[in-house]
């Protein structure tokens, strides 16, 4: 699903944020990515869902090498993508159906689907009832889970999380890690960056780790 | 979804229509409907926003009405005076003073010999004596008359062309025409201030075009501006949507719709200031004509002109917006 090849990312005037990265990702895995803070965990991401390109080596998405994507396609790249951030990236100006529905209206999708789609997405987030209502007035673990519907909700093969649980007490963090548990049951891949130790562990799962930019562990047998 | 999951890896994710199709389930049909749904969805859900920032809006629709109602309301006036001295122009005049030696007589014998002429509509013969009641009249100079021995004036012949003869060239042929016969001294022509007007009226329109250009470029400017402002108003949004796959077009188009409303509602607002200003001439106005004697109506905008200020204003707002998108949209991406 996902294949870096001798990946290296330099931002302008600054160190390698990444360097030497290859690993593989084999689709419906869920594999956790850790190393402390600038170690390249984002960075990593960023090159998967197209914010960044390689400085130089290959990203593979679906076996199709993402350096041949040109800007206008990205697009339509980024829409197999879920992607789940720190910080929700909400649209606070709408309730919470109009922002788990935007992937939906962005693909062209029918009304009724869309109303269809927003709802099973809620329901697998145990939202329900609370469409109606704004991002502002949900609790931080409520805000993620809107942000996690918003990830799902178009059903991509693929979901991206940094830092999932950054904001979220432990128990709130268990709940989250249950959640993406049950998308890679049936058959999602999914990609977790998380400097959360302790939840990595009780997870058990493959991990791979970053360390100044390289990747020290590929976790078991996933090497690259 | 493991099915699906499974099946889409081997998809290349470089065919467009294919993709498209698998994640909205849609035929092509289908789509193209979802497209103009998703257009019109925009064209309300733009017009809504501007609803829900009346006061902000309302200024820069206002601003975009009166940079355009006022060339446009210049021309309109512009366009009455045309009218009026266009009914002057048809009443051109002719003056024949006959020789001194012509008397009364043959000068109702030329009146009727030149009355046979097509060009002439009407013909009126003031005879000497006429002419010198009439001047006694109007000059003052009575006393002053009484002591001439006789009468200085010549009779004199007042014509009009008909309206089909009335370019200047047919009338200043016509005058030759009639300074050619024997009994006449002098063919004159009251024709010249007309031309003066036309050449002041043609400035004046030079000046309404300048005017109107400078007007529609801060129109362009009023619109670019807004719309950047709302651009850097709604960057979180704009990232958003990128990460979760939105196309340019697709951030663009509320945009320009918006510009497009801004064009739309400055138009009509240019229309009703025109129309407002006109309603509040046309009675003083219409006064004044009837002081001279004519039933002359302030003109207001006809349907070719409303249409034209409407279309202006809407590809005003568009062309704005889409500068301004094009120059500030690609600036905002997802870090």
């Amino acid at each position: 699903m996902i294949h870096f090849q001798n990946v290296y990312k330099r931002y302008p005037g600054s160190q390698d944020a990444l360097s030497d990265v290859s690993f593989h990702l084999a689709p419906g895995q869920m594999t956790f990515l850790t190393g402390h803070s600038g170690a390249g965990k984002s960075t990593l991401l960023k090159l998967v869902s197209l914010i960044e390109r390689p400085s130089r080596g290959n990203v593979l998405l679906n076996n199709i090498n993402l350096g041949s994507v040109r800007n206008w396609r990205v697009p339509y790249v980024r829409r197999h993508i879920g992607i789940i951030f720190q910080d929700h990236r909400l649209l606070f100006d709408r309730t919470v159906f109009d922002n788990i529905a935007l992937p939906l209206i962005i693909a062209g999708f029918r009304h009724q689907e869309i109303g269809r789609r927003v709802r099973a997405a809620l329901d697998k987030v145990s939202l329900l009832g609370k469409e109606k209502q704004f991002p502002i007035t949900l609790s931080g673990g409520e805000q993620q889970r809107v942000g996690i519907a918003r990830a799902i909700v178009n059903k991509p093969p693929l979901l991206l999380a940094d830092e999932p649980t950054g904001n979220l007490d432990p128990d709130l963090s268990w709940e989250i890690m249950q959640l993406f548990e049950s998308f890679n049951q049936v058959g999602v891949t999914v990609l977790i960056a998380s400097h959360d130790l302790e939840l990595i562990r009780r997870m058990n799962y493959p991990v791979l780790r970053l360390s100044q930019g390289r990747m020290v562990s590929t976790g078991m047998e996933y090497a690259g | 979804m493991a099915k699906r999951a499974r099946t889409r890896q081997k998809r290349p994710v470089s065919n467009k229509g294919a993709d498209v199709q698998a994640m909205t389930g849609q035929s092509i049909g289908g789509r193209v409907i979802a497209y103009f749904i998703s257009h019109l969805q925009v064209f309300f859900s733009s017009l809504g926003r501007l609803y829900r920032a009346p006061l902000s809006n309302l200024m820069t629709v206002s601003v975009i009405g009166i940079a355009m109602a006022f060339p446009m309301g210049l021309y309109v006036l512009l366009q009455n005076v045309q009218e009026v001295s266009g009914g002057w122009n048809g009443a051109t005049q002719i003056s024949l003073f006959t020789k001194l030696s012509i008397s009364d007589e043959q000068a109702e014998e030329l009146g009727r010999r030149i009355r046979k002429f097509p060009e002439i509509e009407s013909l009126h013969t003031l005879s000497r004596q006429e002419a010198m009641d009439e001047f006694r009249a109007i000059s003052g100079f009575g006393d002053a008359l009484n002591a001439l021995e006789e009468n200085p004036l010549p009779a004199v012949l007042i014509i009009r062309p008909k309206a089909e003869f009335s370019t200047p060239a047919q009338v200043s042929a016509l005058v030759k025409k009639l300074h050619a016969e024997p009994e006449v001294e002098l063919a004159q022509l009251d024709m010249q201030w007309v031309e003066r007007l036309y050449t002041m009226m043609e400035i004046a329109k030079r000046g309404i075009l300048v005017v109107a250009a400078l007007l529609a470029l801060a129109v362009l400017l009023t619109v670019g501006n807004t719309i950047r402002l709302d651009i850097q108003n709604r960057r979180d949004e704009i990232v958003v949507i990128k990460l979760i796959g939105g196309t340019n077009a697709f951030i663009r188009r509320p945009f320009l719709y918006t510009g497009f409303w801004y064009g739309l509602i400055g138009g009509i607002l240019s229309w009703l200031m025109i129309e407002v200003s006109l309603h509040l001439l046309a009675e003083p106005v219409h006064r004044l004509a009837g002081l001279y004697g004519s039933s002359f109506k302030l003109a207001t905008l006809n349907l070719t002109n409303t249409l034209a200020l409407v279309g202006a204003g809407l590809l005003l707002g568009l062309i704005g917006s889409w500068l301004a998108v094009g120059r500030h949209l690609h600036e905002i991406e997802p870090s």
